[in-house]
């Protein structure tokens, strides 16, 4: 069964790369293929924030409120990434 | 050359860091909940050296918890990550072609590959100056998290509080505002095409919840990043050039 899931999850990561290189695309599929990232973090990011904290989805848009101020003034990830970690341990403690 | 390639790999270690934070907890977790569904130490850390995917491990251990079939389980897994497929692709593009040839570059994009996962991806994505040996960093630091957080949960089942596992569960998200917002100050359009990504994943999730989470992510990825393409102009480069001697 590991090995199975070892696979089909290995392959799909490694053709692309493996072929992709050499591949010429014509414009409109590279600007597609463009947007991919922002997309992806889009549908990562929503719903998924919401369910931090089972029930309260309140919490995990409020240290994502959080989190997005304090990416606007930090240079690096993580600063905001702790900020964010401390409030939703804070508030569990505090039992909102 | 080489001693670019060692700064390239330690800029990825550090762009890394991010991940490991968010990763850890939920690998301790996986590890934690991996016992409880009679897998041994063994099987929990086989897992994540050998499969690598957050999401579809989880649900391998509920599957195995319903009963259901090896086949079954690989399917899922299958389900779950091809989206790993696209992200793929566009990484292809992204990254300059590697200088080596041969099997060892073969060997270096299967290793490539396989450290492709959401996080990894966005991360190496929005890097202006994205380089293999970069990326090797990036994606090597997150395994490590993985699979070191895997083994410290298969071997001290619940020894980490739940207040604290789940609040570094937001971890991951604030990580993703965090690397998308300089993006949306670059171009209004990345934030639309994040905002449709969003709501298409939301919106499918309320209207079909029986699509499972992987498909939603494919689905999104492709019709907001299309929204993207209609409405932008080709402003950024696909690849960072310039920098490779």
């Amino acid at each position: 069964m590991i090995a199975g899931m070892c696979a089909v999850t290995f392959v799909p990561r490694v053709i692309p790369l493996l072929l992709g290189q050499d591949l010429v695309l014509p414009g409109w599929i590279r600007r597609w293929l463009s947007y991919f990232p922002y997309a992806a973090l889009g549908s990562l990011i929503f719903p998924g924030i919401l369910s931090v904290v089972e029930g309260k989805p309140w919490i995990g848009l409020l240290a994502g409120v959080v989190a997005a101020g304090l990416a606007l003034k930090a240079r690096n990830a993580i600063f905001p990434v702790l900020a964010a970690i401390a409030l939703v341990v804070a508030l569990q403690l505090l039992g909102v | 050359m080489e001693s670019t390639a060692r700064h390239e790999l330690l800029r990825g270690v550090r762009a890394g860091i991010p991940i490991a934070v968010g990763y850890v907890p939920m690998a301790v977790a996986f590890g934690v909940l991996a016992r409880q569904a009679g897998l041994g130490f063994f099987q929990a850390g086989a897992m994540s050296l050998f499969v690598y995917a957050g999401a579809s491990q989880f649900a391998s251990l509920g599957l195995l918890a319903g009963g259901a079939s090896a086949l079954a389980i690989v399917l899922a897994t299958l389900v779950l990550n091809f989206r790993h497929f696209l992200m793929s692709v566009s990484l292809s593009r992204r990254l300059p072609p590697l200088s080596s040839h041969g099997p060892r570059r073969v060997f270096s994009l299967l290793g490539l590959g396989f450290g492709i996962t959401d996080e990894t991806f966005v991360v190496a994505s929005l890097d202006a100056a994205l380089t293999p040996a970069c990326f090797a960093g990036l994606a090597l630091t997150a395994y490590l998290a993985w699979l070191s957080g895997t083994l410290v949960g298969a071997g001290f089942s619940s020894l980490i509080p739940a207040v604290i596992a789940r609040g570094m569960g937001v971890a991951l998200y604030a990580m993703f505002i965090a690397i998308l917002l300089p993006g949306v100050k670059k171009s209004w359009i990345n934030g639309v095409v994040a905002v449709a990504g969003g709501a298409i994943a939301w919106g499918s999730s309320l209207a079909v919840p029986q699509i499972p989470s992987g498909w939603r992510i494919v689905i999104a990825i492709l019709a907001a990043s299309l929204i993207g393409a209609l409405l932008g102009e080709d402003t950024e480069p696909e690849r960072a050039r310039g920098e490779t001697t």
